[in-house]
């Protein structure tokens, strides 16, 4: 999900070019193009794509609301294409949300015993079985959202409407579908739980032993010893690691879009269908009836999603840059 | 507070390997006393065992008994997590909490004891501790820095003040001064001085002149060839051991002619 862009190196200022005969300095030159020439290629990708989102969004980006009206269908009177676009990006930040409230906890939890309880050959294997996790299409997440934890989590869903109904998350009617945002944000949880674990975990390996011993000499338990050493060592190193998830959460389009039952309202009832949709989702969802302006506004509603998750992404970056004053390097 | 120690025939092993055998001694209280020998002949790997800290590293164990006053280390119902809060450890690298202040580092050994501590007992606490540790003048205006500005050897001086602020019986150094200028190492000298009208000290070094300023009484560890257990070859008051060994290994150690 991240880009990594480095400055290409810079050449020497005004030494003429020698011709270099040994085989060692053509193979020097060669990966050197291959390096820039890849570093390149990312920046213009990514600048195709925001060039390519920009000018297909513009028609949309300019018309009026009355025009948009006309051509986009289900396309309310009298809006403009902000407030068209606001319940689909609220419908997006807080599935991803959920999602990632749900997976965090969980992951650092097998981040933590894989990485301080577990036996070795134990912490192996449920390493891979993690990674694991993330190798199951999206598709596959879809229809097991629908077929298996929809049926499974309805009567949870029940429950929870029925006795925490005044918590505005949960407020009724809960939908007998199950096809609802709270089964979306699970089913986003374990879609995004292998990456954060996998980059917890490493976070956590990473304490310097030193520091674990320090604390164990002074008396800690194993569960004080996690708490004094490792969770301040690998805070912000597992802060980057949710944002990652979040930005995978945010653009997951398939499984969002076979379980719930879309809805165009600011709505916090996570439990009843028909309230909110993702912004992925919906352009998957309209994009095969689309045409003319209808296409035009799809992609600009793609741009919003763009700019969301490249700003999620700068501000993982941006903690991870953080990090390294709290490295514990002394 | 300080409290004696009595080792008997002890063997150490990790997994199947017998790193060191057959050690037994006394180590009188409030005193200070020197483990020293050549690397790798475990005298590292014993001071750990008088604080478990050796059974971090999975397949390490022991056979024989560590009496503190009596009660064996080793025994069934006793908790490691217990021995090392009445036996504190300074290890041979400052390792003060890098995301604590210098305050929160004194107390992370309190705090972990489960005592609810008030703030004023806390600036107490923090007061004496450093100030035992010969501290509290360089960082009193600080307080709230974090533990890792301060110099090597200030760093060493907080872990020790982090050490006795949980008024352990015991505190165990392993090579304390090693990564320290030699300004540093006397201040951490003389500090172990001071120290042992409270505590019983032990203290592993290379470096025999230390062993020679600061102890009452010195072990000298051999190892055979690699491979061979280390064992303890023979401890005595310090000033015999620098001057006139049983052991004609001992006099080859501190005279210089190897290690």
């Amino acid at each position: 999900m991240t880009t990594t862009v480095s400055p290409p190196p810079e050449r020497a200022p005004g030494r003429p070019r020698r011709r270099r005969r040994t085989t060692d300095r053509g193979l020097n030159r060669a990966f050197r193009w291959v390096a820039v020439g890849a570093g390149v290629l990312i920046l213009a990708v990514l600048a195709a794509v925001a060039v390519f989102l920009l000018q297909q969004a513009w028609p949309a980006l300019t018309a009026g609301s009355d025009e948009l009206a006309a051509s986009v269908p289900r396309y309310p009177d009298d809006t403009s294409l902000l407030e068209y676009v606001g319940p689909l990006v609220f419908g997006t930040l807080l599935a991803a949300a959920l999602a990632l409230a749900l997976a965090t906890p969980v992951a650092m939890g097998i981040a933590l015993f894989i990485s301080h309880y577990a036996p070795r050959r134990l912490a192996q294997v449920l390493g891979y079985l993690v990674d694991l996790l993330a190798a199951v299409p999206s598709v596959i997440y879809g229809l097991w959202g629908i077929f298996v934890l929809g049926p499974a989590a309805l009567p949870v869903w029940e429950w929870l409407g029925s006795w925490l109904g005044w918590f505005p998350l949960f407020a009724g009617p809960v939908s007998p579908t199950s096809r609802v945002l709270a089964t979306v944000a699970v089913v986003l949880a374990v879609m995004i739980l292998p990456i954060i674990t996998a980059v917890a975990r490493e976070v956590f390996l990473q304490t310097p032993k030193l520091h674990e011993e320090a604390a164990l000499a002074l008396g800690a338990t194993r569960w004080e010893m996690v708490r004094t050493a490792v969770l301040p060592f690998g805070r912000s190193g597992v802060i980057s690691a949710a944002m990652l998830g979040l930005g995978r959460a945010l653009g997951e389009t398939m499984a969002v879009l076979m379980i719930l039952s879309p809805g165009f309202l600011y709505s916090f009832k996570i439990l009843d269908s028909a309230q909110q949709q993702t912004i992925a989702a919906y352009i998957a969802l309209d994009f095969p009836e689309a045409s003319g302006l209808a296409v035009n506004t799809l992609i600009a509603t793609g741009l919003v999603l763009f700019v969301i998750t490249l700003a999620v992404n700068m501000g993982a970056r941006a903690i991870v840059a953080r990090r390294k004053e709290f490295s514990g390097a002394n | 507070m300080a409290q004696r120690i009595d080792v008997k025939d002890l063997n150490i092993y990790y997994g199947d390997f017998l790193a060191v055998q057959d050690v037994s001694m006394t180590i009188d209280p409030k005193s200070v006393t020197a483990f020293i020998g050549p690397s790798g002949c475990g005298k590292s790997t014993f001071l750990r065992t008088l604080n478990r800290m050796h059974e971090v590293i999975p397949g390490a164990r022991v056979e024989g008994t560590v009496e503190m006053e009596g009660v064996d280390l080793y025994g069934d119902d006793i908790d490691p997590v217990a021995v090392r809060r009445n036996v504190g450890m300074v290890f041979q690298r400052p390792n003060p909490f890098p995301t604590m202040s210098i305050r929160d580092n004194v107390l992370a050994g309190v705090k972990l004891n489960n005592h609810r501590i008030s703030r004023s007992d806390a600036d107490e606490l923090v007061e004496s501790s450093l100030r035992g540790a010969n501290l509290w003048n360089e960082v009193k205006d600080r307080l709230e820095r974090p533990g890792s500005s301060l110099s090597g050897g200030q760093q060493q001086r907080l872990c020790i003040a982090r050490a006795i602020a949980v008024r352990p019986q015991v505190l165990l150094m392993d090579e304390p001064c090693s990564a320290l200028d030699p300004i540093s190492t006397l201040a951490i000298e003389d500090l172990i001085g001071e120290l042992k009208q409270d505590y019983t000290i032990v203290i592993v070094t290379h470096n025999m002149q230390q062993a020679a300023r600061v102890s009452d009484r010195t072990a000298f560890f051999n190892i055979a060839g690699t491979g061979k257990p280390g064992r303890l070859i023979e401890m005595n008051e310090t000033s015999t051991i620098f001057s006139t060994p049983a052991e004609q290994a001992t006099e080859d150690y501190v005279s210089g002619r190897f290690g």
